[in-house]
């Protein structure tokens, strides 16, 4: 009895099938795999480009540009001091507010609110994360600037700085170092390394503060059951249980909210009053890397661009080291919940 | 009572009042800028913003800026988005626990936290320096290296939401489809990605939002333009950085305009992000 054709056939379309699937497959990896890999080539060559651009900045200036104070256009010698001072100054300022800030936030939303009020504030906090930058710069120009340099300004270099207006200097001016020199001021506007550092404090809380109120979600409820019924009060539970449970993850928030100022551009720009010099007072006007592109890139050329491009690789280099520890700290406590 | 019950009150009271201040005063600053921005906005209102171009500045409005925008903002999304929900899904679906896609994973966090203003400076290098030394200089700045610069801040986003989106799909959907004898590219594409459609496009909504208020990428790429300009090889103005340019002008009445739309930019984008959480939530009630 010979086979059918009918019953040969199917065989053949089905090897066929299988095989062109198989090939589909095949490609469909490589697709997707190629798109992910777009991801990795992002990074690789917003770095590459940044460096490639700066190269001739580093080139001319060697180690001395990261050291120099000089930012002058006119004999075309440029140095990195004064924006790199400005991002790490106004970013530790911003921290120094936000940190405590938004550990009391996550406090209240986690163990203090009653459970009706949380999710509503939650999401209020949110919004203020998803308000685009430049809202936060032109708030900070028109309304939050002129407020302080009436309201606070005064009161700061009156009572701390070593500039009063009437010449008096107060205890503190006289007796703690430091302090007078940092707000101490004789400019008469609002804009500053304070009031950036202000700025991006509001910014990165709803950030810090989710990152914090989501892991000490994370606790398991009965070790802090344990510490109740122990007689804990909700600080104690708080302050030595919670805290110590989710440390790992709530340097990771912090550092993500850093890797977050220290690249913020725009609430920056309009709030610092571009100054190009170097001043040890938070009152006086300063730049930051980011803003100091932002102000200059569009009309530099030559050696002026070239050095932007590498405050620019600077920039990303040193908030990709601070993200990566805030994702490597965060992963800490996602592995711990896993065991 | 003893005083060391006393302290520990106290300290409890204090901490608790403290941890209140706190969120009142977050609460405090989100009401004071929404404020600021409705009132400056809601009064330098007018039908002039919507008609007429920059151009005419104080007596103009910022109709280019804002068909600049959504022209940026559709290039932008229009790239990222393919490009994302493949990359999610390879790392979902393909790359799981592999050491690559664990890698891939960790950089794209990093990604989605990179200073924008890098990204900007990054597609000024390839592709507008590049596009000005081909033409000789007769195409530079462009609306597509804006679309460009977006893009790179939109795809880490979509890349995270489509990954997370894709594992939370039930692994018996994925058994069942494949016990039928469905190859794996069919069974992403036609069960895996349309199962988690709302969460993608949640993605994608909460993608536009981000970049729709994005200034700093823009100013090296998009650059400006105070004419219309619809062609997306030509310099092209765009929402933010007209409110950068307006608010660092002396004039009142330009300060106004900036106002007006930094207005606009921030109801779209609390709109979208209104509208992202509308669409989870629905999925979830359907799928329950």
């Amino acid at each position: 009895m010979s086979a059918q054709p009918g019953t040969i056939a199917p065989s053949l379309i089905q090897e066929q099938r299988s095989r062109r699937d198989a090939r589909h497959e095949r490609l469909f990896r490589w697709l997707l795999k190629g798109c992910a890999l777009l991801v990795l080539a992002a990074l690789l060559g917003a770095a590459g480009a940044t460096l490639w651009g700066g190269r001739s900045a580093f080139a001319t200036f060697g180690w001395h540009f990261l050291v120099s104070t000089s930012w002058d256009p006119g004999n075309d010698v440029y140095g990195a001091l004064v924006p790199v001072y400005g991002t790490i100054a106004t970013s530790l300022i911003a921290l120094l507010i936000a940190v405590p800030v938004s550990f009391g936030i996550a406090l209240y939303l986690s163990e203090v609110a009653p459970a009706w009020l949380r999710t509503p504030v939650a999401s209020a906090i949110e919004l203020l994360a998803g308000i685009p930058s430049i809202i936060y710069g032109m708030w900070g120009l028109f309304i939050f600037a002129p407020f302080f340099a009436n309201h606070i300004k005064p009161w700061l270099t009156n009572n701390l700085g070593d500039q009063p207006d009437d010449g008096k200097l107060s205890w503190v001016a006289q007796h703690v170092p430091f302090v007078g020199k940092l707000f101490g001021s004789s400019y008469p506007f609002g804009a500053s390394i304070l009031v950036a550092g202000i700025v991006l404090a509001i910014m990165i809380i709803p950030f810090i503060s989710s990152v914090m109120r989501e892991v000490f979600q994370t606790v398991p409820t009965r070790l802090k059951e344990s510490a109740y019924a122990l007689g804990s009060s909700t600080w104690e539970v708080s302050w030595d249980i919670v805290l110590p449970y989710t440390r790992s993850a709530v340097i990771g928030g912090i550092f993500l909210g850093l890797g977050r100022a220290l690249g913020e551009t725009m609430a920056v720009t309009f709030v610092l009053g571009n100054a190009m010099t170097l001043s040890a007072s938070l009152l006086d006007p300063g730049t930051s890397i980011a803003s100091t592109i932002a102000n200059q890139f569009s009309e530099a050329s030559g050696l002026q661009k070239s050095s932007l491009m590498a405050l620019a690789f600077l920039l990303f280099v040193v908030t990709f080291f601070v993200l990566l520890i805030a994702r490597l700290m965060l992963r800490q406590l996602a592995k711990k919940e896993g065991s | 009572m003893s005083t060391i019950y006393l302290r520990r009150r106290i300290t409890n009271w204090l901490a608790m009042g403290l941890s209140m201040l706190a969120t009142l005063i977050g609460l405090a600053f989100l009401a004071w800028i929404l404020w600021e921005t409705l009132r400056q906005g809601i009064s330098a209102l007018n039908l002039k913003l919507f008609t007429r171009i920059t151009a005419n500045g104080a007596d103009g409005g910022l109709a280019n800026a804002m068909v600049g925008s959504l022209i940026i903002n559709f290039i932008g999304i229009a790239i990222a988005t393919p490009i994302g929900v493949l990359a999610g899904t390879w790392l979902a679906e393909y790359a799981n626990r592999t050491k690559l896609g664990e890698t891939i994973r960790f950089l794209n966090d990093i990604l989605l936290s990179a200073p924008s203003i890098v990204m900007g400076l990054f597609v000024y290098t390839i592709i507008v320096l590049p596009s000005t030394a081909l033409t000789h200089g007769s195409t530079s700045f462009s609306g597509f290296a804006g679309g460009v610069a977006l893009a790179l801040i939109a795809l880490p986003v979509i890349v995270r939401t489509t990954d997370e989106m894709l594992r939370l799909v039930p692994s018996t959907l994925r058994e069942a489809a494949l016990s039928l004898g469905v190859p794996q590219w069919k069974l992403t594409l036609q069960i895996l990605i349309r199962a988690a459609r709302s969460g993608i496009i949640t993605g994608v909504l909460l993608a536009l939002a981000r970049i729709s208020g994005e200034t700093a990428p823009l100013l090296f790429t998009a650059f400006g333009n105070n004419y219309m300009a619809i062609n997306p090889i030509d310099k092209m103005s765009s929402l933010p950085q007209i409110i950068y340019q307006y608010a660092n002008d002396p004039g009142d009445d330009l300060h106004a305009m900036a106002w007006a739309g930094a207005f606009v930019v921030t109801m779209f984008v609390l709109l979208l992000s209104l509208a992202s959480r509308l669409v989870l939530s629905r999925s979830k009630v359907s799928h329950d």
